[in-house]
């Protein structure tokens, strides 16, 4: 820890390794002046799993499912990018409708992870009634996936070359009745989160992210793209059927006319993009052409052409909190030579300095939530005021930032 | 707008609770006892919710049909597969497995398949439980 000499302005406050509100295991030192945060410090690199090591003794057929464990939200975008790298060493065609049903994989994790951060957000600022109601949606979005996939968190659905199960027509009508579920309760949840005066009061101008800043720092998904920053891979590479879709790249000025960069526009920008997200897998399912859903229906056959396969490749998907990148390099051998993963909070950490700078305490939680962190772990800040240590813990930071709100309402 | 959700939570209030409480209602004074008088019948466990078609269980094994290709423990993403070198059979320790479902994909005579079950907590990774042959 860096710690300055205590001056009679200033003290710090060290967040994590370990804390709900982060990710990954990742260190902040916030310099705070009164309630006000004046310098923030992270460190990385407290987590290695060594998944990418593990790969080292697997075949790209395994290491499926070993992408899938690096994030339990995004436990499909992860396959998807090795695969799309996979595939372009390969160098193998993927018939067409298993583009699409690829595309419906991916709309759906975005719909679950989007209203799942709905819900966190709202928690954040002490609106536990509005945590309840996203989470029974995405409940009904979870059990679309198990339907779907067979299983509710690890789908398991991705293959090289194609997608592992078909939809065929007498699951399209549950579909369409779960889609038409998630329409009648976004508008529920449109309201409440752009119409409240409270979450207005909690979230405009907090944490106040600009377009340089987020250009400057590679923010990366909605973080980025509420800024202003027109940066999708959805539309910037038209990878799996995306392409053939009529979409367009959402920024919050589509609803609100400017882009202000701070939390409420974060929250606007996740809203729409869980409307469009619905739209895309309606115009999927009208579009989707019938036809193969395999490029090799054969593993063993598949995995002796993946062992001729010799190069190197990126694979790129945009996940629900950005784009992630998969670098692999095969040489011959059964396994692959190296395989790299940045996921997209990597590039969302560096864009909380700007956020939080000049932000109160109290609003620590609903900033750092607003890049969508994952929340694990226990949760443990250590104040140390001169030579007084004492432990800030997450249901007092929790305490704090209902109390602002609360404040606020008076 | 201040109180803008009050409708929904006042239906809320006269509607079936959306969780299925799982095993029991209350959460017993004793959980030996109370598996105890579920096992003597005199209680009764609250049933999980039910798995659609297609859910990943635990791995089935037809034994018969096996032919002992190895190609389930070529593809196995946690090694949870051995191969039993004598009578060239394998044993799928489920502590290890992932229900990932590949090794009945890319079985060539179909003897493995995945059921509904999925209730396989124990205390002993290596119990006859956990361990299909």
């Amino acid at each position: 820890m860096k710690q300055k000499s205590t001056t009679k302005t200033s003290y710090h406050i060290p967040i994590g390794p370990i804390h709900p509100a982060l990710k990954e295991p990742v260190y902040f030192e916030f310099e705070i002046d009164g309630e006000k945060i004046v310098g923030v410090d992270v460190k990385l690199g407290h987590v290695h799993r060594g998944v990418e090591w593990a790969s080292r003794k697997r075949n790209p057929i395994q290491i499926l499912y070993l992408a899938e464990r690096i994030c339990g939200i995004c436990s499909y975008c992860h396959p998807a990018a090795f695969t799309l790298a996979i595939e372009r060493i390969a160098d193998i065609q993927v018939p067409e409708r298993a583009e699409y049903l690829r595309v419906i994989q991916g709309e759906l994790e975005r719909i679950c992870s989007h209203i799942l951060w709905a819900g966190v957000a709202a928690h954040e600022i002490g609106f536990d009634t509005v945590l309840y109601l996203t989470w029974q949606i995405r409940e009904r979005a979870l059990d679309l996936t198990e339907f779907l996939t067979g299983n509710r968190v690890t789908k398991g659905i991705m293959m090289i070359g194609g997608i592992r199960r078909d939809i065929t027509s007498d699951m399209i009508p549950r579909i369409q009745k779960d889609l038409q579920y998630f329409k009648d309760n976004f508008e529920t949840l449109r309201h409440i989160f752009l119409d409240d005066k409270t979450v207005k009061m909690r979230s405009q101008a907090a944490g106040v992210l600009t377009k340089d800043d987020a250009i400057k720092l590679c923010a990366v998904g909605p973080t980025a793209r509420a800024s202003g920053v027109k940066k999708d891979v959805r539309f910037s590479e038209s990878y799996f059927a995306y392409g053939d879709l009529d979409i367009d790249l959402i920024t919050p000025d589509v609803l609100t006319g400017e882009v202000n960069g701070d939390v409420y526009d974060r929250i606007i920008q996740r809203l729409l993009e869980v409307k469009q997200s619905i739209e895309i897998m309606e115009q999927v399912l009208d579009k989707m052409p019938s036809g193969e859903i395999l490029a090799e229906p054969k593993i063993p056959k598949l995995l002796a052409q993946l062992k001729k396969a010799n190069g190197e490749a990126v694979g790129r998907h945009e996940a629900p909190r950005g784009e992630v990148i998969h670098y692999v390099k095969l040489d011959g051998n059964q396994n692959p030579y190296t395989w790299k993963v940045r996921a997209p909070t990597y590039n969302n950490i560096l864009p909380w300095i700007p956020m939080l700078k000049g932000e109160q305490i109290a609003d620590i939680p609903i900033v750092a939530a607003s890049t969508d962190p994952c929340m694990s772990c226990t949760n443990r800040i250590t104040i140390v005021k001169g030579s007084e240590r004492y432990n800030l813990d997450r249901e007092e930071l929790h305490r704090l930032s209902i109390e602002k709100t609360r404040r606020l309402l008076r | 707008m201040r109180f803008s959700m009050l409708p929904r939570v006042f239906i809320q209030m006269f509607k079936r609770p959306y969780t299925n409480k799982f095993t029991a209602k209350y959460t017993p004074a004793s959980t030996t006892k109370f598996l105890e008088n579920v096992g003597a019948g005199k209680a009764q466990l609250i049933p999980p919710v039910e798995t659609p078609n297609g859910f990943r269980g635990k791995i089935q094994y037809d034994k018969e049909k096996c032919i002992g290709c190895k190609l389930c423990i070529t593809v196995c993403p946690s090694n949870a597969i051995e191969l039993k070198a004598d009578e060239k059979k394998i044993k799928i320790f489920l502590a290890r497995c992932t229900f990932c479902s590949q090794c009945n994909d890319v079985c060539p005579v179909n003897c493995l398949s995945m059921s509904n079950e999925f209730l396989l907590a124990d205390a002993d990774k290596y119990s006859p439980e956990l361990i299909v042959e």
